[in-house]
């Protein structure tokens, strides 16, 4: 299994919640912590369960999260990240 | 050797500004301006120039603000009801610090009025207009020749200052056929750089035109930066003529088509032993009024002569600040007073 | 080939943005629809060519959210600015971000004349059925029965119309190269869309002509409902009256 991490950039998150409904596995969880700004930010409550997937990234109005994978193979498994536009391997 | 051809004042301010590295023209059929979009359809291509009838003449100059902010000089051209649809754009050229020139061959008003000469537009040309504090420069012709010269002053003026240029025509100067000695091509790579333009973000951190700031220290100050180049304008750029002034005794004012029927005043008159001269504004903004007012300190009476209510007339009185009295004679909706109208008016001051 | 255990990046920030904040709620689609617009930027690798064009509406700071050059436009009048930029210098790479008041309300003769001219530029149409920035009033895509605070009983479509099919309206013209109407509601609808901007942006680079992609975007402020729940309206009503898809493709 691939193990993926995603980095939440606390001052653009808003907490929409957006990228906690999609994620397959329920990593990420609304916190009861707040930015700068006032917001509520997303929290990586389950981070040893992504994969990487990036649809959480892809999902996100704000573009405050980022998503690695540790590869034992080279290419992306999930098909909506190789559709990411901004993907660099 | 320059280049003399026959031709109208529309005509002229069109080959004008091709001449002056115009290459970009947005327009919508108006009379009595429409030789203008169709010499441009013409003659602009020819040149390597984006010529496009628009839609309306509100597309039109928001045309110019993109063919403006990508570097390029531009022009449109209307008559009155069509320049009023442009106002909201010309605020953003103002706003957004673009050079554009605009050509009003003004008609009879308001409403849609008639195609007939008038000079109803000067207020809207030099007071505002359109929403905001801001200033157009704005040069008035009175024959085919100057239309020319002025469409070149009036590239080099709003690039320079990057202020918008408006020039006042009517339709009798619009379509009055004289001889022109043409001003010489200019090619526009040859002009000054623009290193604001948009032209793609190579090399350099991009470059953003906007008319827009929400926090209101940063309006104003951007606002207070764009009066202090109005300044910059008022003591350099004013430009007028005057004809017989050295011993008058009556000093008429008119500009465009009334400045020159104004000259056939002062020959008759002179001719009839009147001491008439004329002061003839060719930037109606920024308004000659120092040297009117040196001018009314030693005449009987300032008579301000144009083919509306009243309009300059006001700026006439602001220069003389009742150093002498400051008669009216004007007509409107198109009728355009005589000579001898206007040498009997004279004669009522002398 | 990396090696087993090398950790990569497979989701980054576009590098054609900013390092701005968005100045959206939370939530709202014009933010992702933004990104989306990097990215293909990005992938085009026309960064240094583009030029944005920001409306008059919640949209109207997305000039200086692109690492390229960027014009602010009258309401309504984006795409013939647009229009005037491109005219001017063919080379540029033109993109008309506009949202459904701008574009066709006030902007309704610009629009419709952009696309019939087949201008070459790139128009982005994010239709979020409301005027957003100036409070939530009804918008020509307002849905039929759908409230906002100038319809506060819906809107009545005998007496306020019907909302606007735009890109069927545009899709009747023989100019455009690529008319289509896309949708952010889920990340399978984020990627179709990403892929339709690419297209749009594409078919200016190769010089195929004019296109529209329309959007349909959530406001979740006028529309007063969660993000998700703003997004699952989309899915379930908002489709049904603008069906999603290509319409015209001449690429
Ligand atoms: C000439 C003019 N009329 C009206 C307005 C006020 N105004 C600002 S934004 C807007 C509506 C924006 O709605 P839309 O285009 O749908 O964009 P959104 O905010 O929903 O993204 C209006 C009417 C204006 N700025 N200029
Ligand atoms: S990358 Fe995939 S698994 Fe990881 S948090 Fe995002 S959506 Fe969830
Ligand atoms: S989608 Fe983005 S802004 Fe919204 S909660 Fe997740 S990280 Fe924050
Ligand atoms: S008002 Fe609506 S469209 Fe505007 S930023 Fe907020 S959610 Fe987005
Ligand atoms: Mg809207």
């Amino acid at each position: 299994m691939p193990n993926g991490k995603v980095v939440v950039d606390r001052e653009r998150c808003k907490g929409c919640g957006l990228c906690v409904g999609v994620c397959p596995f329920g990593v990420l969880e609304l916190s009861a912590t707040y930015n700068s700004s006032g917001y509520p930010v997303v929290a990586v409550a389950h981070p040893e369960k992504c994969t990487g997937c990036a649809l959480c990234a892809l999902t996100c109005p704000d573009v405050a999260l980022e998503v690695y994978r540790e590869r034992a193979v080279a290419g992306p498994k999930v098909g909506s990240s190789a559709e990411s536009p901004t993907e660099h391997r | 050797m320059a280049d003399r051809q026959l031709m109208t004042g529309n005509e002229a301010m069109a080959e004008g500004a091709i001449r002056a590295g115009c290459r970009a023209y947005f327009g919508y059929p108006i009379t009595p301006q429409n030789e203008i979009l169709e010499y441009m359809a013409v003659h602009l291509p020819k040149v390597g120039g984006a010529f496009l009838q628009a839609e309306s003449e509100v597309a039109a100059i928001n045309m110019c603000y993109g063919a403006a902010a990508a570097g390029v000089r531009t022009m449109t051209s209307s008559s009155s009801p069509g320049v009023s649809l442009k106002m909201e754009g010309i605020s953003y050229l103002a706003g957004a610090d673009l050079p554009c020139v605009i050509l009003n061959v003004a008609r009879g008003g308001p409403g849609l009025g008639n195609i007939a000469p008038a000079q109803g537009d000067y207020f809207q040309a030099t007071k505002g207009g359109g929403h905001g504090d801001y200033r157009l420069i704005v040069l008035a012709p009175s024959t085919a020749q100057e239309a020319a010269e002025l469409a070149g002053l009036a590239f080099d003026l709003s690039d320079q200052y990057r202020v918008p240029a408006l020039i006042l025509a009517d339709g009798m100067l619009g379509q009055m056929m004289e001889p022109v000695a043409l001003p010489a091509q200019r090619d526009p790579a040859s002009l000054p750089p623009k290193p604001w333009a948009l032209t793609g973000a190579k090399g350099r951190e991009p470059n953003y035109i906007a008319s827009f700031a929400l926090d209101p220290t940063v309006l104003r100050d951007l606002n207070l930066r764009r009066q202090a180049r109005y300044r910059e304008i008022e003591a350099r750029e004013v430009r007028w003529e005057e004809t017989a002034t050295e011993d008058a005794e009556v000093l008429l004012v008119a500009y465009g088509t009334m400045g020159r029927i104004a000259k056939t005043v002062v020959r008759r008159g002179r001719d009839e032993g009147v001491k008439v001269g004329l002061l003839r504004p060719i930037t109606l903004w920024p308004f000659p009024y120092a040297p009117l007012r040196a001018l009314a300190e030693r005449v009987r009476a300032v008579l301000t002569v144009e083919l509306s209510a009243g309009q300059m007339w006001e700026d006439v009185r602001l220069a003389v600040e009742g150093r002498c009295p400051t008669p009216f004679y004007g007509e409107m909706g198109g009728v355009v007073p005589t000579p001898s109208e206007i040498l009997r008016e004279v004669k009522r001051h002398a | 080939m990396p090696e087993a255990g090398t950790v990569t990046k497979v989701f980054a920030r576009p590098r054609s943005l900013t390092d701005k904040h968005f100045t959206y709620c939370p939530g709202c689609d014009h933010g992702l629809l933004t990104r989306i617009i990097a990215g293909a930027i990005d992938k085009l690798g026309v960064q240094e060519r583009t030029v944005i064009i920001a409306p008059v509406g919640c949209a109207v700071f997305a000039y200086e959210w692109f690492r390229c050059d960027g014009i602010q436009a009258a309401h309504g009048r984006a795409v013939a600015v647009a229009t005037g930029l491109k005219r001017a210098n063919p080379h540029l790479i033109v993109i008309s971000y506009q949202g459904d008041g701008d574009l066709a309300a006030i902007g309704t003769a610009e629009t419709v004349h952009a696309a019939n001219r087949g201008e070459a530029v790139t128009v982005i149409f994010v239709n979020n059925q409301i005027y957003g920035m100036t409070g939530g009033q009804m918008a020509p895509t307002t849905l039929a029965g759908q409230r906002a605070t100038s319809c506060p009983e819906g809107r009545d479509v005998r007496t306020m119309g019907y909302p606007l099919p735009v890109a069927e309206m545009i899709a009747t013209l023989a100019a455009p190269a690529y008319v289509t109407r896309q949708s952010l509601h889920d990340p399978r609808h984020v990627a179709q869309a990403t892929k339709a901007v690419e297209k749009a942006l594409r078919y200016q680079v190769e010089g195929v002509g004019y296109s529209l992609v329309e959007v349909l975007a959530t406001c979740p402020t006028g529309w007063k409902m969660p993000p998700a729940v703003a997004h699952q309206h989309v899915a379930d009503v908002a489709t049904g009256t603008f069906p999603l898809g290509d319409l015209v493709d001449r690429g």
